[in-house]
């Protein structure tokens, strides 16, 4: 339970991690909450660590244009402090104290998260559920992916090994802003057995542009679009119904796809109720 | 430069450390093995059970998810360092007399936990112990003794009457 050895560098900016990591297998080690315990296990085992830590300006949270951009290297006890977050994005803020412990969060990494797309993790539903953007910087410069896009599949994203997450953007909440989140975890800040997050517009006493990201449940954050018709209809059982057409739950070694399937609407009927309410 | 080893200097419980570290040392090896402080424990090496927790920088963090090369100019403080500083004294006492405790492979971690949670002011309900120290297993005492203890402490400081 040792890793294997590595080189080690200290990217001074983002062009230079870019240059860094033209080296073959080399790796980017931000938050490392994920990537250094896979080194101590050996299940990767990289040429040359590039470390992002030390590039300054990554760290901010800032309102702009109607939106959150938060910088890949904002810790998640960070945003966890916000006021930008907690008025902005509340639904990241109901999400954050979900995620690991608070020893995890103080070194965790927004970006970190988003990049290693672990199915079961908190912050990639919220950002789908937001519709959020993803930045990234690569050898022939910068592109912006849709969240939806990004995730590919199970821990893979749309980044290449050449490439390095820079910053998330998602709406910045509005008076009309409704916001659901919860999950089952065996434990507190365990892993998610399943998740749900989930934001709409408040319509008069309906809800209007429903978003339901569910994780845990699939290789990616997976959208309930049946349900989230059902919920605009104001039609909560309904859209309890509707998750078995939306969600195909896998087995895994927390719980049978029945279980999930069963927890699934659980959670809907949860979080139903918070996107009802205004925000306190 | 990218290179395997590495030259750090590092302020460990108030006095500078300089030394050649490897890359992949993880931090509580290099404070266990290089620097003979081993209040700091090795559990699971995978960030599961905070036996490894540390300070840096001011904060809690899992000592085996942090590589020593990392920690090139920053400020580490563990557990001889917390408690020689008397920091946690009244922490260490609350955890004898309730008996939250039995082999002591945890406590460092749980008290430098506790003492992060009790830094933020306040008494914070059995609940919020609950959660922050979710992250710090105990495998001999339950749970319950230290809570217990974390609580007393916050209320003693707060100066409520238990």
């Amino acid at each position: 339970m040792k890793p294997a050895p590595f080189a080690y560098a200290k990217a001074r900016s983002v062009a230079h991690a870019i240059e860094l990591l033209a080296t073959d297998d080399a790796r980017l080690l931000a938050g490392g909450q994920s990537l250094i315990a896979t080194l101590n296990m050996r299940l990767s085992q990289p040429a040359l660590l590039v470390d992002i830590n030390r590039i300054s300006g990554l760290d901010r949270i800032v309102l702009k244009n109607g939106d959150v951009e938060i910088g890949a290297l904002v810790r998640h006890a960070q945003a966890e402090r916000s006021a930008e977050i907690a008025q902005a994005a509340p639904l990241i803020a109901l999400a954050l104290p979900h995620i690991g412990h608070p020893a995890i969060r103080n070194r965790g990494t927004v970006g970190g998260s988003l990049a290693f797309a672990d199915p079961a993790a908190e912050l990639p539903a919220c950002v789908v559920a937001l519709g959020g953007e993803i930045e990234i910087v690569g050898p022939n410069g910068q592109r912006t992916i849709n969240a939806e896009e990004f995730f590919k599949g199970l821990f893979e994203t749309a980044l290449t090994p050449r490439d390095m997450l820079t910053a998330i953007r998602v709406p910045a909440a509005s008076a009309g802003s409704r916001v659901g989140f919860a999950e089952f975890a065996r434990r507190q800040g365990d892993y998610a057995m399943v998740g749900l997050a989930a934001c709409a517009q408040a319509d008069g006493k309906r809800l209007k542009d429903v978003r339901l990201a569910y994780f845990g449940l699939g290789a990616t954050p997976v959208r309930a679009r049946k349900a989230e018709t059902a919920l605009v209809d104001g039609d909560v059982e309904g859209g309890v119904s509707a998750l078995a057409n939306d969600l195909e739950p896998s087995n895994d070694m927390h719980a049978s796809s029945e279980v999930k399937a069963h927890l699934a609407g659980v959670l809907l009927r949860r979080v139903a109720r918070q996107l009802g309410r205004a925000p306190s | 430069m990218t290179e395997r080893f590495h030259d750090i200097a590092v302020t460990v419980n108030g006095e500078e450390v300089r030394e050649r570290v490897d890359a992949r040392k993880t931090l509580v090896d290099f404070l266990r093995e290089d620097l003979a402080l081993t209040g700091s424990h090795v559990g699971c090496e995978h960030g599961v059970c905070g036996a490894c927790s540390v300070r840096v920088d001011g904060v809690v963090l899992r000592g085996c998810l942090m590589l020593a090369v990392q920690c090139d100019g920053a400020r580490v403080d563990t557990i001889e360092g917390v408690a020689d500083a008397e920091e946690i004294t009244d922490l260490q006492q609350a955890f004898v007399a309730r008996n939250a405790l039995q082999c002591g492979y945890c406590t460092p971690g749980m008290l430098l936990t506790a003492q992060e949670l009790l830094a933020g002011g306040g008494v914070p309900t059995r609940e919020q112990i609950r959660a922050y120290l979710s992250g710090n297993y105990c495998r001999c005492t339950g749970y319950q003794a230290i809570i217990d203890a974390v609580e007393a402490v916050a209320q003693a400081r707060a100066g409520v009457k238990s």
